[in-house]
């Protein structure tokens, strides 16, 4: 990745180089046995360039995580490609790290074996892993904790842990899926400022995934608003000309922020309402 | 914990005490025993007597061990039945578990098969087990096996099934390859639940070696308990029963211990050492 930094807002299409990450026209259905087969996402187009920071909002149930799933290759695309760096995506996609929403660490590792896992998936020598592993538990703030196992920890310390085994590989994208949603306000506000700190100095592409609006405002370059599901599709897309490097607590108060938050929740909450009529309308049906 | 320690082991004392004292009369003693003469007829098996044991096949054997007491030779058989039955079973249930789960065609195709053997009332094999291998310790062991089979079978069979997905997942986009899954993702998650049948496993292991003893053999306190009964010999089956109860606790006991030094990463009941 080049050292210098992406112009803020740096999306537009037509560059010469190829998107780290890019969907293109994507659906995805899921057929059920004696259902009829549910759309989840339908004519998604989106990229995220090389050390880019892309945020994906949008009601509950819109298949947020059906895009992370295609993008990391676990799904493919009933219509419609994925492209990685330029080439469509056959299988898993190598390239990729994937924090999930939920607790992913192995209760039988302790949390320096988590944070190497996937080096040794890699074959790498051993001396190799222990110090990259040791490396990376300093790096997210857990150094001396590498002998604990996961029921050890706080929800916080495991998430550090699963975020360092994910940034541990050094991906060239990373997928977040609601990473932070299972934390305290304030924990997550660190985890938010440290995530930043760390994609600062290493600006990999990011597609984050979340429902917390101020979470993707405060952290991203750009912000793409899905609609209601199913059958959901990008129905905004807003640049984030926040400075960097920024504090998500502090930034919050900004006049800019508070502004881009209202545009952005305008077009948000016709789907978030639709969203919700639909839960309604099911549950009473 | 040294007041429910002590709380226990009076349990024990006042469940004696009432045996004891509720077998004055003659009467309840013929149905019941007495703890007495069951601890007596306990420690005259222990200490009398001598007992000699052929190790080997044929009729000649390999050696004749010479031992000390009258039970050691029943003891003996009975104890090699439950842990070779033990062993062998846990092994194919654990191969088998892991087979089938990891293989969902072929798991679909003999699913009904495993129902059908699984709800099959097994005991009633140790006949022709005793046609097939003959009276010794070997029909024994094989209806132990059929009872171990099933336990460890299901248990790592669910235990590979309910794998987290979001383990696997990100373990699948961090570069594992199907190896690579079953040694760090499905083989672990599988030993926890394997050590929970284990303990279950013993207990029926030991229940296969009783019964087939029970329906003919020569050796083995399953068979002290059958000649005991011939006679009407209350106090000989309850002093078999008792030291069968304390050999299954202290092989389960054997589980647990190897349990605790392969299982450190769960949290032991009632710890919950956060941060």
């Amino acid at each position: 990745m080049s050292g210098t930094a992406t112009p803020v807002g740096a999306a537009t299409p037509g560059r010469a180089d190829a998107a780290a990450l890019a969907l293109i026209d994507v659906a995805c259905r899921f057929a059920a046995a004696g259902k009829p087969a549910y759309t989840a996402v339908a004519g998604i187009s989106l990229a995220v360039q090389p050390g880019e920071f892309v945020s994906v909002v949008g009601p509950t149930g819109c298949g947020k995580s059906t895009l992370l799933n295609l993008a990391a290759g676990l799904l493919r695309p009933s219509a419609g490609s994925v492209q990685v760096f330029g080439s469509p995506l056959h299988g898993i996609n190598a390239r990729a790290g994937y924090l999930l929403q939920s607790d992913t660490l192995m209760p039988w590792r302790t949390a320096l074996q988590n944070t190497v896992v996937g080096l040794e998936y890699r074959g790498l020598p051993k001396q190799q892993i222990a110090a990259q592993g040791r490396e990376w538990l300093a790096r997210v703030g857990l150094a001396g904790f590498g002998d604990r196992y996961p029921h050890q920890l706080s929800g916080g310390m495991r998430k550090r842990v699963a975020l360092a085994q994910t940034l541990a590989l050094e991906p060239d994208i990373i997928l977040m899926d609601e990473p932070f949603s299972a934390l305290d306000v304030q924990t997550r506000q660190l985890m938010e400022n440290e995530l930043l700190a760390l994609w600062q100095a290493r600006r990999k592409a990011v597609l984050f995934i979340t429902h917390d609006l101020d979470e993707a405002i405060a952290l991203s370059d750009r912000v793409i608003v899905l609609s209601a599901g199913p059958a959901s599709h990008a129905v905004g897309e807003f640049d984030i000309d926040l400075a960097r490097p920024r504090d998500v607590a502090d930034i919050r108060a900004s006049a800019r922020f508070v502004d881009l938050h209202a545009r952005i929740w305008s077009c948000l909450r016709d789907e978030v309402l639709k969203s919700y009529a639909q839960q309604r309308a099911a549950a009473h049906g | 914990m040294v007041e429910l320690r002590a709380l226990q082991w009076s349990l024990l004392a006042a469940m004696l005490a009432l045996w004891h004292w509720v077998t004055r009369n003659p009467d309840v003693a013929f149905f019941f025993g007495e703890p007495l003469v069951v601890f007596r007829r306990i420690w005259t098996w222990f200490t009398r007597g001598d007992g000699s044991l052929q190790i080997g096949p044929g009729r000649a054997g390999w050696f004749t061990l010479h031992l000390p007491a009258e039970i050691y030779p029943h003891l003996i058989v009975t104890l090699s039945e439950t842990v070779i039955a033990f062993v062998i079973g846990a092994a194919l249930g654990t191969a088998a578990g892991l087979w089938l789960a990891l293989a969902p065609r072929t798991g679909v195709v003999l699913h009904p098969y495993v129902k059908a053997a699984n709800s099959m009332p097994r005991v009633i094999l140790a006949p022709i087990f005793a046609t097939w291998f003959g009276l010794g310790i070997w029909s024994k062991v094989a209806l132990a096996i059929t009872l171990v089979f099933f336990v460890v079978f299901f248990n790592v069979y669910q235990g590979v099934k309910e794998v987290d997905p979001g383990i696997l997942a990100s373990s699948r986009v961090m570069g594992a390859s199907r190896r690579q899954l079953l040694h760090t993702v499905y083989l672990p998650s599988a030993l926890s639940w394997l050590f929970s049948s284990l303990h279950n496993a013993v207990g029926l292991a030991f229940v296969g070696a009783v019964v087939g003893e029970y329906l003919g053999s020569a050796r083995g306190i399953g068979y002290l308990i059958l000649q005991a009964e011939g006679t009407f010999d209350v106090n000989g089956v309850f002093a078999g029963i008792i030291v069968l109860t304390v050999f299954a606790l202290l092989l389960d006991g054997m589980v647990s211990f190897i349990e605790r030094r392969y299982m450190i990463w769960r949290p032991a009941l009632g710890e919950t050492r956060r941060l």
